[in-house]
């Protein structure tokens, strides 16, 4: 590695205090004493992964990232002038022009559930007020729509909603047959002694008394899988990690919660920060792995707050560090905000971000459980899927599959949104028909009949009135082709103008590809512009449904990651349920 | 020391072959006779497999597979030329000729026409399909950037980064359609920690970086890559013994490359080499 080169632009007094106070004054070389031949190289690997949030700070600091202060963060951490820019260009928080302004920044969301809750109108009022609005995709508070966020400059991060209700609790509040939402509006989130009053940290206690392979079995043994998309058995991960030896090993909860019409994570966190923790604690005693990481999305900043004081607290009582809750292992926990990258929430992209690197999607193989973060061996799970570990652990696989179908154990944790009454974060057993949590969901509001169901956001696809008897299962969704996914679940009357939710779908994806590979990156942008095109002709020719088939099939066929393969998904079954306009 | 070579067997379009373990699909076609496509691809850079030109079906795999990148496995059944591929593979090759300026780019004109690739059919009546569009970057005598031509291949940044310059000068900005190559706030390259050793033109497919000799002659017309000459000799600048090809026209020198599978440069020179001769030709020299 040869010497950084960095240009002549300087930091000022409050980007520097912004990026020491965020990284420590700890510089990867000392100039006087030596080069980075010597201990340097070593020390600057090691500390790549403080790019991200010394980006943070400079965005904060001035709200944008001028070039004397990336001069000083690449200084800070020698690294590359060129390599740091390509990394502040790859995220929607972060500007690299000067804004010309001071102030706060509001984004307001422009995906479908703010779509059809007048969110233009918002956007309207708010500039009209002098507001600078950025227009953003999907926020994570679907069931407070229109949804907005404001990123502070000079201070912190905030939520408006927040401010009118910090608490906000569930539809189902109480309910005893709650699992994984139990504890919230019952257990105050910022206690570490309310949490273990309500029987805290119990399972932890449990999982050292029967050891991880136990742990691992009974994890395996109770069917659980991945709730965040994909639906991987999480017994299979954690065995494969767990059976990794002599390198260090992480565990990683993926709170980057960014597939439109997803607030569940958001919710879980909020209001049960402490079992996000107990359990990514679970997770590092079975898998034998020393590292825990939280990567939260940007746009969360209560959930990042009450989540670093669950971390905190923890490390105060004993629970995380050395001899982590006295089972004779070390194990600790580190929180990372994403920047705003719906492909960050890819497990290889996340890793990527994390480690201070553009989000880019890794090709898989190698694994994640062999290769995952710094290459090294690591469980990623979603903060959904880890809660249920908890479960398991005390009171068994057994009485886990009490719930749900053979194929489907458990509950699940669905985000209502759209024209329901009661919008909202529901846990229902596996296999509740969807007519029922429609129902539970206070059925519809506004006028006209349902027109559709969006399910599993915009990597997911639309269903029809006729599935409302449709049991919400792994096996009944993907006979009927489509999917639980993230447990989306959108509701849209007939007098919604489908085409032009279909038309934003097709926007998000278009501006959430990483684009790295040319399936995805150029399809993306063809995709959309057809999708416009048929806006404004109203016509749906054989020609263009030929082209929309084959662009579909070229990005499902080739592209390298998850968000090519499912960005035509819903659009698809859009046009095959005949809900767009011109549809032949 | 000695090694030992394992040998893999698998089945490429029906035909049983037999090469080394580690050998990538790609390699392995090649030594079935079998012509892949390949663009972000080069034997003396690490596998990127953005392109997605050259995949191909693997038996029990639900997408298709990069061949440039996955190493053969025993037992492996293989499809270069099934539907989905002949699709994903015109499908690709029409994206890219869709916003990309592709006339200059190695080979790509005949895997066009061999799939069939109808890179016309994006622009639609009321919404005409977006282009990378781009002012050639012009900021010194030495090399020009047009990246109207770039596919984002990634090559010039992993020549200039740790496949070979360790400089890192470029990167990959933005996100997306708007991804380019690009410096830290686009600074030129005299600005930049560019070392004009020119290795990201040597590596780049598409002749989005290109020599200021050969930019400005194909501009006058006069750049006749049929008439040209290659004399490979050696840097005569220091001892470490570069193997240099010299591109002539008309008896001048218009631009150097080296050869990819030379043991000392394996391609890559310094600025010296590729772009210090204009001495040779200099006027005053006598
Ligand atoms: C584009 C894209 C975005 C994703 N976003 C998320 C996310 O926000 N949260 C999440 O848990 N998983 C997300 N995933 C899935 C992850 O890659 C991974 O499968 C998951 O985190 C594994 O955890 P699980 O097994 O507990 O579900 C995403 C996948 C793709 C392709
Ligand atoms: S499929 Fe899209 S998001 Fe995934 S790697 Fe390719 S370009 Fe990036
Ligand atoms: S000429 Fe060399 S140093 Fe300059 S950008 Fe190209 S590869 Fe990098
Ligand atoms: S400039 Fe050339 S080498 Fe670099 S990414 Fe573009 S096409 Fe590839
Ligand atoms: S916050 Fe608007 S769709 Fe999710
Ligand atoms: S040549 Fe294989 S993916 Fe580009």
């Amino acid at each position: 590695m040869a010497d950084i080169f960095i240009g002549l632009d300087l930091a000022d007094e409050v980007e520097i205090t912004a990026v020491t106070a965020a990284i420590g004054n700890d510089p990867a070389i000392v100039h006087e004493t030596e080069r980075l031949v010597i201990g340097g190289g070593a020390r600057r690997h090691e500390r790549r992964h403080l790019l991200l949030p010394a980006l943070h700070a400079l965005q904060n600091a001035r709200g944008w990232i001028s070039p004397g202060g990336l001069n000083h963060v690449c200084d800070v951490l020698q690294v590359p002038p060129a390599e740091a820019y390509g990394v502040a260009t790859f995220y929607e928080m972060f500007r690299v022009d000067d804004p010309g302004h001071g102030d706060d920044v509001v984004h307001v969301c422009m995906d479908a559930a703010c779509q059809i809750a007048a969110n233009e109108e918002l956007i309207a009022e708010l500039e009209a007020g002098g507001a600078h609005v950025h227009r953003s995709p999907c926020l994570g508070q679907c069931e407070r729509a229109p949804a907005q966020f404001v990123q502070g400059v000079g201070g912190p991060d905030r939520v408006p909603a927040d401010e009118i209700s910090v608490e906000l609790r569930i539809p189902q509040q109480g309910d005893s047959s709650l699992r994984l939402l139990k504890n919230i509006g019952i257990v105050d989130p910022t206690s570490l002694d309310s949490y273990r009053a309500a029987g805290g940290f119990d399972a932890l206690a449990r999982a050292v008394e029967l050891g991880p392979k136990a742990v691992c079995d009974a994890i395996a043994d109770s069917g659980l899988s991945g709730r965040g998309g994909a639906a991987f058995p999480t017994g299979v991960k954690w065995k494969a990690v767990a059976a990794e030896q002599g390198r260090p090993k992480h565990v990683v909860a993926n709170c980057d919660e960014s597939e439109p019409g997803t607030f569940k994570d958001r919710v879980l966190m909020e209001n049960d920060p402490f079992a996000v923790v107990e359990s990514l604690a679970v997770a590092g005693f079975a898998t034998g792995a020393e590292n825990g990481w939280i990567y939260i999305r940007g746009e969360y900043p209560v959930a990042t707050a009450r989540l670093q004081n669950a971390v905190d607290q923890c490390r105060a009582a004993g629970l995380l560090g050395a001899d982590a809750a006295g089972s004779g292992h070390a194990f600790d926990v580190e929180i990372r905000r994403g920047a705003g990258a719906y492909i960050c929430g890819e497990e290889t992209a996340l890793f990527a971000s994390l480690e201070g690197f553009r989000g880019e999607p890794r090709s898989k193989p190698p694994f994640p459980t062999t290769h995952g973060l710094f290459q090294e061996p690591t469980a990623i799970n979603n903060p959904e899927t880890l809660l249920n570990a908890l479960d398991i652990v005390l009171n068994g696989a057994d009485e886990y599959r009490s719930r749900g179908t053979e194929q489907s154990p458990g509950t699940k944790l669905l985000c209502l949104s759209g024209r329901v009454a009661k919008p909202g974060v529901y846990e229902i057993a596996f296999g509740t028909t969807l007519g029922d949590v429609l129902d539970l969901a206070g059925g519809l509001t506004g006028s006209g009949e349902l027109a559709t169901v969006l399910m599993g956001g915009a990597a997911g696809s639309f269903v029809g009135p006729d599935a409302l008897d449709m049991p919400l299962t792994l096996e009944d969704t993907r006979e009927r082709g489509t999917t639980l996914g993230s447990g989306v679940m959108m509701a849209f009357t007939d007098e919604i103008d489908m085409t032009a939710i279909c038309v934003r779908i097709s926007e998000f994806f278009r501006n959430e590809s990483c684009g790295q590979c040319v399936p995805c990156r150029v399809g993306t942008v063809r995709q959309h512009e057809t999708m416009v095109q048929l806006q404004r002709s109203g016509s749906m020719t054989a020609e263009r449904r030929a082209l929309v088939d084959d662009m579909a099939r070229v990005m499902v066929d080739a592209s390298i990651c998850g968000l090519g393969h499912t960005a035509a998904s819903a659009i698809n079954s859009a046009i095959d349920l005949g809900l767009i306009e011109g549809a032949p | 020391m000695t090694v030992t070579e394992v040998s893999v067997s698998l089945t490429i379009d029906g035909q049983e072959v037999d090469v080394p373990a580690g050998t990538s699909i790609h390699k392995a076609c090649e030594s079935a006779g079998i012509d892949t496509p390949t663009l972000c691809w080069a034997e003396n850079l690490t596998p990127v497999n953005v392109c997605r030109v050259c995949v191909v079906e693997v038996e029990g795999s639900r997408a298709l597979v990069p061949s440039c990148a996955r190493p053969v496995e025993d037992g492996m059944v293989v499809e270069t030329d099934s539907e989905r591929v002949q699709h994903s593979r015109k499908m690709v090759l029409e994206f890219l000729g869709s916003g990309i300026d592709l006339s200059q780019a190695d080979d790509l004109g005949r895997w066009i026409d061999h799939y069939g690739a109808e890179p016309d059919r994006y622009d639609q009546p009321e919404v005409p399909a977006q282009k990378m569009y781009e002012e050639p970057k012009i900021q010194d005598d030495l090399y020009i950037r047009d990246y109207d031509k770039c596919v984002l291949c990634y090559k010039c940044v992993e020549a200039c980064g740790d496949d070979a310059q360790y400089t890192f000068a470029i990167a990959v900005v933005g996100r997306g359609f708007d991804a380019r190559i690009g410096t830290e706030f686009d600074v030129t390259l005299p600005d930049s920690a560019c070392v004009y050793c020119g290795n990201c033109i040597g590596v780049c497919p598409t002749g989005a970086l290109q020599f200021k000799t050969e930019f400005d002659m194909r501009n006058a017309g006069e750049w006749r890559p049929e008439e040209q000459d290659v004399t490979t000799t050696v840097c005569s600048f220091c001892g470490v013994g570069c193997n240099l090809e010299l591109h002539t026209q008309d008896d001048k020198i218009v631009k150097v490359t080296s050869p990819a599978d030379h043991s000392v440069t394996h391609g890559h020179l310094c600025i010296k080499g590729r772009f210090g001769w204009t001495y040779v030709q200099s006027p005053t020299r006598r």
